[in-house]
């Protein structure tokens, strides 16, 4: 693990603490709604700067692991067809559907393909006319342009045999559902960076007016994520619930208003089912009606797919607060990270993921016996 | 998943319908569509996802974000071929959460 000391401005970054640390009277959640964010907070180490009543909480930010396991399985089920090449993001690869994942659908035979851009499929679809091209667009508000727009090329091209199995999720109604959750502890958010890049940050006032939660765009280096927390900390100890902008040299108010144009033209809002929290209203996007012929999921009907989580996980007590990971009969036997058998075991920062890989069911003293590998500090 | 990448516009072509760049990412080059950024120049910089480029930035802090995401190992995944994809994949153990990094720690929310 690399540390926030070893980075450039390192001497910056403990002024910053040291500052967050003076600041600070009273304990505080923030949570941030962003995979890289999470994974910049815990390879820095940034958690372990700030003062112990500050906690960082990781939101659902990462739209791969909250795809409904159903998705996953039509996505295994089309790209198994004969005829069909199936296009993905190469971080698609490994994540497993009911039976199988995307890698080992090719080793059986289907023509599974990373592109590095959806346009990339595109091309596929117009060199290959007799197969079909299907894209699998997953992501959050700042992959959407692109999916958006390899859509909107398929059809100025006139284009029959490319599709997109949608699969996109939005910030501000998982924010909203978070808050509106019953026993909710989280005080302020930050936001994601490259998403308000995209959306811009006008969506937002609304929602920190009605909850009263600041919430401040943030960045993803080391320096960024200290200055948004520090920020969010400023208005949690004098009471105030603004949006905040603290990745100005990236993110403006109105955002990227070209693609949001392209956005509104292609998707529209639609209800979506979140891995491990549930259906949220209005929280993702499909295709729009003059669109709709594009949409994977019309195009191949997969239907047959039951998808059960394990009889012996209890992820949904795990998430509902109500047992600790360790708890569960088959924490770390039946159930480890190569072999997760729910949502909070899948997703490796996942909580039973997140007690398991980092020794967090453990006492500080047998992880000092642990060795190498248990690279955190026990808390528990 | 949602990481934009900083990179120097190099050269810009037209590809039938479309306005791309040739974008360099600290020597990996890649070719971006640049129809969200109808500003952009060669020379310029930007920050660039899936292939999109989606806003301009000034030098400094191309050059400092690129050093930062590449200590973090944050370019690797983004910038891969589709070989090297294929080969992480190999030798990778099944994951939902591809870069290890998010969480869906709702519970710790909510109890």
């Amino acid at each position: 693990m690399k540390y926030l000391t070893e980075f450039r401005n390192g001497e910056i970054a403990q002024r910053m603490a040291r500052e967050i640390h003076a600041i600070t009277t009273r304990p505080w959640k923030i949570m941030e709604v962003c995979g890289g964010q999470t994974h910049s907070i815990i390879k820095n180490g940034i958690d372990q700067m700030l003062p112990a009543g500050i906690e960082m909480i990781h939101g659902p930010g990462c739209p791969v692991c909250v795809t409904p396991l159903e998705l996953i399985d039509k996505a295994l089920a089309i790209a198994a067809q004969p005829g069909v090449i199936f296009c993905s993001f190469g971080d698609m690869l490994r994540v497993p559907g009911s039976e199988g994942d995307l890698f080992q659908v090719k080793g059986a035979g289907g023509d599974v393909r990373v592109v590095y851009s959806p346009l990339d499929a595109v091309e596929f679809a117009q060199r290959n006319p007799h197969k079909e091209v299907v894209f699998f667009g997953v992501g959050f508000e700042t992959t959407a342009p692109a999916n958006a727009m390899s859509v909107h090329v398929a059809k100025r091209r006139g284009l029959k045999n490319f599709s997109l199995l949608v699969s996109h999720v939005l910030v501000p109604p998982a924010i909203s559902a978070i808050l509106e959750s019953p026993g909710n502890l989280v005080q302020a958010f930050l936001l994601a960076g490259h998403v308000c890049s995209v959306m811009g940050y006008w969506e937002y006032p609304p929602l920190a007016e009605k909850y009263k939660v600041p919430l401040v765009v943030t960045g993803f280096e080391p320096l960024d994520l200290l200055d948004g927390i520090r920020r969010a900390v400023i208005q949690l100890e004098s009471g105030r619930h603004e949006v905040e902008n603290a990745y100005e040299r990236i993110v403006k108010f109105e955002g990227n208003q070209a693609a949001q144009k392209l956005l509104a033209e292609v998707f529209e809002v639609t209800d979506r089912a979140w891995r491990g929290i549930g259906v949220i209203p209005k929280s993702g996007w499909r295709l729009s009606e003059a669109y709709c012929t594009f949409d994977s999921e019309e195009r191949f009907h997969i239907t047959g797919i039951h998808t059960q989580e394990s009889p012996l996980c209890r992820s949904g007590d795990v998430l509902r607060g109500a047992i600790k990971p360790a708890e569960c009969a088959a924490f770390g036997k039946e159930c480890t990270p190569r072999h997760p058998l729910g949502a909070t075991m899948v997703s490796s920062e996942g909580a039973c993921a997140a007690y398991y890989n980092y020794g967090r069911f453990l006492s500080a003293e047998e992880l000092a016996g642990a060795g190498a590998g248990m690279t955190r500090v026990a808390n528990v | 998943m949602c990481l934009a990448i900083p990179g120097k516009v190099e050269e810009i072509i037209t590809e039938g319908d479309l306005r791309l760049g040739l974008v360099n990412f600290g020597g990996i080059r890649k070719k971006v569509c640049l129809d969200y950024v109808p500003e952009v120049e060669v020379g310029d910089y930007t920050i660039v996802h899936v292939g999109f480029a989606l806003s301009k930035i000034d030098e400094e802090t191309a050059l400092q974000t690129l050093e930062d995401f590449r200590a973090m190992g944050m370019l690797d995944e983004e910038l891969a071929s589709e070989d090297e994809a294929f080969a992480r994949a190999a030798t990778a153990p099944q994951s939902a959460c591809p870069d290890g990094s998010c969480s869906v720690e709702v519970q710790k929310a909510v109890n």
